[in-house]
């Protein structure tokens, strides 16, 4: 019998999201803290992670199941040259769920093929990084009362960002509106702009924002990282024109929220955190209840 | 004056491949294993094709091949020709088809795939025939024609 594995946010369709969304509402209201009373969820973090990785244990911990795992590859089998696959059909002996990330592409499709256990993706390499769309949508579902016809801007890098493709492709079937803000080398690259034209979805681009702020529901604000540019010159200069301070938000929508995967560096100015529209905080929190319905749904425990 | 052909010698039983890009000859034996099998291989490489520009021709005696084998071909010559020879007639005409997926054939661009780094089999699936793209069922990563590298 197959596991369900939850590798990328294409693995579910559209009502097993909604239905993941339901399910997490649910746990923020009642945590059910013997869920997983017997379980073992093994966290095994090859690329480290503290804040996905808490995220996940917390979400365990609170249903009553029990973790085990690495953070650091370094300290276990894998630095003595063992493959993946021996890493993984052992490790699924020892467990009811793999939690995995990877810095390699590919890696938890791999997994969930040779595991006997169901396989939850953390992220493997610049590709999927699943639970982190279904929080994402989950704050954006909280925070504005739907899912549909909302104003989305995504703003930063959205040439490498797996968040921004990951829940652009996630939200397409709710009728949304994009604004891609981005500074011209870090546009969204051509595949996601098709695919988006498939979909009849409307999007727009733009090189700044500021008057646009106003029409915005969600702002999903993304890290520009200094590596992505070969001229630092380049990117000394145009950093500041992607980052969002307070006085920006004067003419905001009551119920615009900002969002942020995390780590914020110096894209969200710090005098935008109390603010009552800085969601990202709340947003991480929202990874737990998040990942207890994705656990507790793989785990066949809740349908 | 009359026009000095070379001619590839006819087969008595057996698979002849038409329309191969003159380029792409030996990558075909491999993929094929023609360098590995026991039956009497010929080939003739760098011929005048009307519609091709410059052609190669292989031709496998007493080798019949099942779909699955030949049509991994499709991977690097899309327009190859199949003739299934017997009692030197030419039985059954028909172009190659590429599948749906192809596995283990060749390897992903992707230099962070997980493909490249662990002892595994690839997988794609065909997402585009003429030009080649091939999307990796792993990384999902598009390896593109000219990127095609057999293994």
């Amino acid at each position: 019998m197959e596991n369900k594995s939850l590798i990328s946010i294409t693995d579910f369709s559209t009502e097993e999201i909604l239905r993941i969304l339901e399910l997490a509402e649910s746990f923020e209201k009642n945590p059910e803290p013997h869920l997983l009373d017997g379980k073992v969820v093994s966290t095994l973090f090859f690329e480290p992670s503290t804040r996905t990785r808490l995220s996940f244990e917390s979400a365990v911990n609170r249903m009553g199941g029990r973790i085990i795992g690495f953070s650091d590859p370094n300290i276990s089998s894998v630095s003595k040259g063992e493959t993946l696959k021996d890493t993984i059909r052992i490790v699924s002996n020892y467990c009811d769920l793999i939690v995995m990330r990877h810095p390699l592409e590919g890696s938890s499709r791999y997994a969930s093929e040779v595991a006997t256990v169901p396989v939850v993706n953390a992220g493997d390499g610049a590709n999927q990084h699943p639970t982190q769309t279904l929080l994402d949508m989950y704050s954006i579902k909280k925070t504005q009362g739907r899912l549909d016809n909302i104003n989305i801007f995504m703003v930063g890098d959205l040439k490498y960002g797996r968040t921004v493709h990951s829940l652009l492709q996630a939200m397409s079937p709710f009728n949304p509106t994009f604004h891609f803000v981005s500074h011209p080398k870090l546009r969204l690259p051509d595949e996601y702009k098709t695919f988006l034209d498939s979909k009849g979805v409307k999007y727009y681009e733009h090189e700044q924002f500021n008057d646009l702020i106003p029409e915005a529901d969600i702002i999903y604000m993304t890290r520009v990282q200094r590596e992505r540019f070969s001229d630092l010159m380049e990117y000394e200069k145009t950093k500041d024109a992607y980052v969002l301070r307070n006085a920006m938000l004067d003419n905001a929508k009551p119920t615009m929220k900002i969002l942020h995967p995390l780590p914020r560096i110096n894209e969200i100015n710090q005098d935008v955190d109390s603010n009552p529209k800085a969601y990202y905080f709340e947003q991480a929190r929202n990874g737990v209840f998040a990942r207890q319905a994705v656990i507790s749904y793989v785990l066949g425990l809740k349908k | 004056m009359e026009k000095k052909e070379l001619k590839v010698n006819a087969i008595k039983d057996g698979t002849v491949i038409d329309h191969i890009p003159s380029n792409d000859l030996f990558k075909v034996i491999r993929i094929l294993n023609l360098d590995k099998i026991d039956s009497p291989v010929t080939f003739g490489t760098n011929l005048d094709s009307k519609k091709f520009g410059k052609k190669a021709i292989i031709k496998v005696s007493d080798k019949f091949f099942m779909d699955n084998e030949i049509n991994k071909i499709a991977l690097i010559a899309p327009e190859a020709n199949l003739n299934i020879i017997r009692n030197y007639e030419v039985v059954e005409k028909r172009p190659v088809k590429l599948p749906a997926s192809i596995k283990g054939i060749c390897k992903c661009m992707n230099p962070k795939c997980i493909t490249n780094s662990e002892p595994m089999t690839t997988k794609f699936d065909v997402v585009d025939s003429n030009p080649v793209a091939l999307k990796c069922f792993y990384c999902g990563k598009v390896t593109d024609h000219e990127h095609i590298e057999i293994i």
